[in-house]
């Protein structure tokens, strides 16, 4: 069977549940092989999986905006000569495969959620007007990035992958140097592009998530927000939904005083069940909401809150 | 200290596409091609060309020169012009039959050999800058200034937040996957930015008549030397459906239980 390459940018203890994703992705279609620029000593661990071949290393950590990582996946390609690489769609991961794909001289599909055996990658495109099918031309490899939530993930615990260094260093920063890192603020919450249940806010928040964040407590959700709310410095940037932010499929996304502009949608609107408040009932939000109250969010919320509270005891 | 660098000249090139207008109902064509037969500049393009234009502003002792190159089909030229309204020096625009349903390599392909064609014929001897937005409004992939940097193996700097020009080097904020970074990297290079990254600023009447004197160019494969083997897809779509629209479900008005209706709304839906 051939091998597929599974691009991680870090592997720690546990798995993200994009991740698991992507490995039960991959099983279905070749032998899994992983690689990444980055483990903790626990990876091998998390690895343990049944299908789970290799786990492919350079020597030292190697990360974005690093070149290095694009020789490391070259060579594990070398090494494995896998005929598909399959990675997370975040933008380095993007990065790091549209130029591995120049210098394998084969197509990449970008933002997949679906993969069939044929290596046929299915895609929503057009802010989710579409539903697309694509493939690489014949006899290349397939480079493919994936979204979240795409699939459901089916591992079985296994025996601990074999490890191989690749003889792949960071490269010399001399020519492109990191100065500074700041971690993006971590969350106690689920991740928001991971979680099956997202609750978000807009400029009808007026500056105060606290109903939200009670709300988001009581669902187990990730917080999201309209770009109107993260311009405002409400909430980071990290947590807006839509075109330029991140593009969220979850079970369930509720929307509370976000009016739905077409950059906003494009971000939520292949979540499964959309609920929304808002107090206007022309918001162009309800014309894609299962559930649509107009009404006011600051009654509205608290009331779902305690009602949940109570059928919960 | 005086600027290691400006002596030379500088030559930004945005990368700027034409694309349907998101407001209004976008297709794919037979060919299973996004149908850009009529397209607006798309909006994300608009920042870096504020980028180009802060970093021409603000670098007084250099000769700086801001390109705007856009590859498309005939009515592509609307968004390039409006590039030179905004500010532009001089625009570009790439027109080849071969490229219609052009990929993400080819792209990135045709682009690389207008941008080396663009150098040669601007006679600036100048170092290189490729600015570029985060993504099209319409592919999205955010892939093409990746495979551009990659092709004329220049530095990549993505997802910038903010690009500056100091002593000869570019410092640039960017959104990693975990982290945000601060980056500097020696020239030539692509940078990516965000809609982060500044206000786009709105062409004034005097600027609109200005443009009119702006040279546009048109390029052929032909003219940038390449064939149209050189951008062959490298991959393909096989099918594109429109989704079914989104419907509205049911919409009350809230009578002092909204909160407990959606709660049972959820209940019966099994999402809870
Ligand atoms: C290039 C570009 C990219 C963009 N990318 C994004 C993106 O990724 N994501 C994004 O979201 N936007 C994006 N935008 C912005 C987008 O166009 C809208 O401006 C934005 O989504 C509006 O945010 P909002 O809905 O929170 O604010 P508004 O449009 O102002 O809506 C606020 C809503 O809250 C309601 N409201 C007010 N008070 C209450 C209350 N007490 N209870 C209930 N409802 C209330 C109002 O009725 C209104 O409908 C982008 C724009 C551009 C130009």
């Amino acid at each position: 069977m051939s091998a597929v390459l599974v691009y991680f940018e870090s592997v720690g203890a546990e798995l993200t549940s994009a991740q698991q994703e992507l490995i039960t992705l991959a099983d279905a279609v070749g032998e899994v092989q992983v690689v990444t620029g980055s483990t903790t000593s626990d990876a091998v661990h998390a690895l343990a999986l049944e299908g789970v071949h290799t786990l492919y290393t350079g020597e030292g950590e190697i990360h974005a905006p690093d070149p290095a990582v694009i020789d490391l996946l070259e060579t594990a390609v070398q090494e494995t000569r896998a005929h598909a690489v399959l990675a997370r769609n975040t933008a380095d991961t993007t990065d790091a495969l549209a130029r591995l794909a120049v210098r394998l001289d084969t197509g990449l599909i970008t933002d997949g959620v679906g993969l069939s055996h044929d290596l046929r990658v299915t895609k929503s495109v057009l802010a989710g007007s579409y539903t697309t099918t694509a493939r690489v031309a014949e006899g290349r490899p397939l480079i493919a990035t994936m979204k979240p939530n795409s699939t459901e993930p089916h591992l079985v615990p296994g025996g601990a992958p074999e490890i191989v260094t690749l003889p792949v260093t960071a490269a010399a920063a001399e020519q492109l140097r990191v100065l500074e890192r700041t971690p993006l603020e971590a969350s106690d919450r689920p991740s928001l592009t991971e979680a099956r249940c997202v609750v978000a806010g807009g400029r009808g928040l007026d500056g105060d998530f606290g109903p939200l964040e009670e709300l988001a407590d009581e669902l187990g959700a990730a917080i999201g927000a309209s770009r109107a709310a993260t311009d405002a410095g409400w909430i980071d940037h990290a947590a807006q939904v839509g075109q330029t932010g991140v593009t969220v499929s979850p079970q369930l996304y509720i929307s509370a005083g976000i009016s739905g502009a077409i950059q906003q949608r494009a971000g939520m609107q292949t979540a499964q069940t959309i609920v929304a408040i808002n107090k206007d009932e022309d918001a162009p939000v309800f014309e894609i909401a299962d559930f649509g109250v107009v009404g006011d969010l600051f009654e509205v919320v608290p009331q779902m809150v305690e009602e949940l509270r109570r059928r919960r005891s | 200290m005086p600027d290691a660098a400006a002596g030379t000249p500088l030559h930004i090139i945005t990368l700027v596409k034409s694309v349907p207008d998101a407001q209004l109902e976008r297709r794919f064509t037979e060919e299973r091609h996004i149908d850009r037969s009529e397209g607006v500049l798309g909006e994300l393009d608009e920042y870096p060309l504020e980028t180009a234009l802060r970093i021409k502003e603000t670098a007084e002792e250099r000769e700086i020169r801001v390109t705007a190159l856009t590859m498309g089909p005939t009515g592509a030229s609307a968004a390039a012009k409006k590039a030179l309204q905004i500010g532009a020096d001089d625009a570009y625009v790439l027109t080849d039959d071969a490229l219609a349903g052009a990929d993400i390599s080819a792209t990135s392909t045709a682009l690389r050999a207008a941008i080396e064609r663009i150098q040669q014929v601007s006679e600036l001897d100048a170092q290189l800058l490729v600015v570029t937005g985060m993504a099209s409004d319409d592919g999205e992939s955010g892939a093409v200034p990746a495979q551009l940097a990659e092709r004329l193996g220049v530095h990549l700097l993505s997802q910038a937040t903010s690009v500056e020009l100091s002593e000869g080097r570019l410092v640039v904020t960017r959104t990693a996957t975990v982290e945000q970074q601060k980056v500097s990297a020696a020239l030539p290079a692509v940078v990516s930015v965000t809609d982060q990254a500044n206000d786009p600023r709105y062409p004034n009447f005097k600027a609109i008549m200005a443009a009119k004197k702006k040279p546009l160019t048109e390029l052929s494969l032909t003219s940038v030397g390449i064939g149209p083997t050189a951008v062959k897809p490298r991959a393909q779509v096989l099918t594109a459906e429109p989704r079914p629209p989104r419907h509205g479900g049911t919409v009350i008005t809230d009578e002092g239980d909204a909160g407990v209706q959606i709660v049972d709304f959820l209940q019966k839906e099994r999402v809870l």
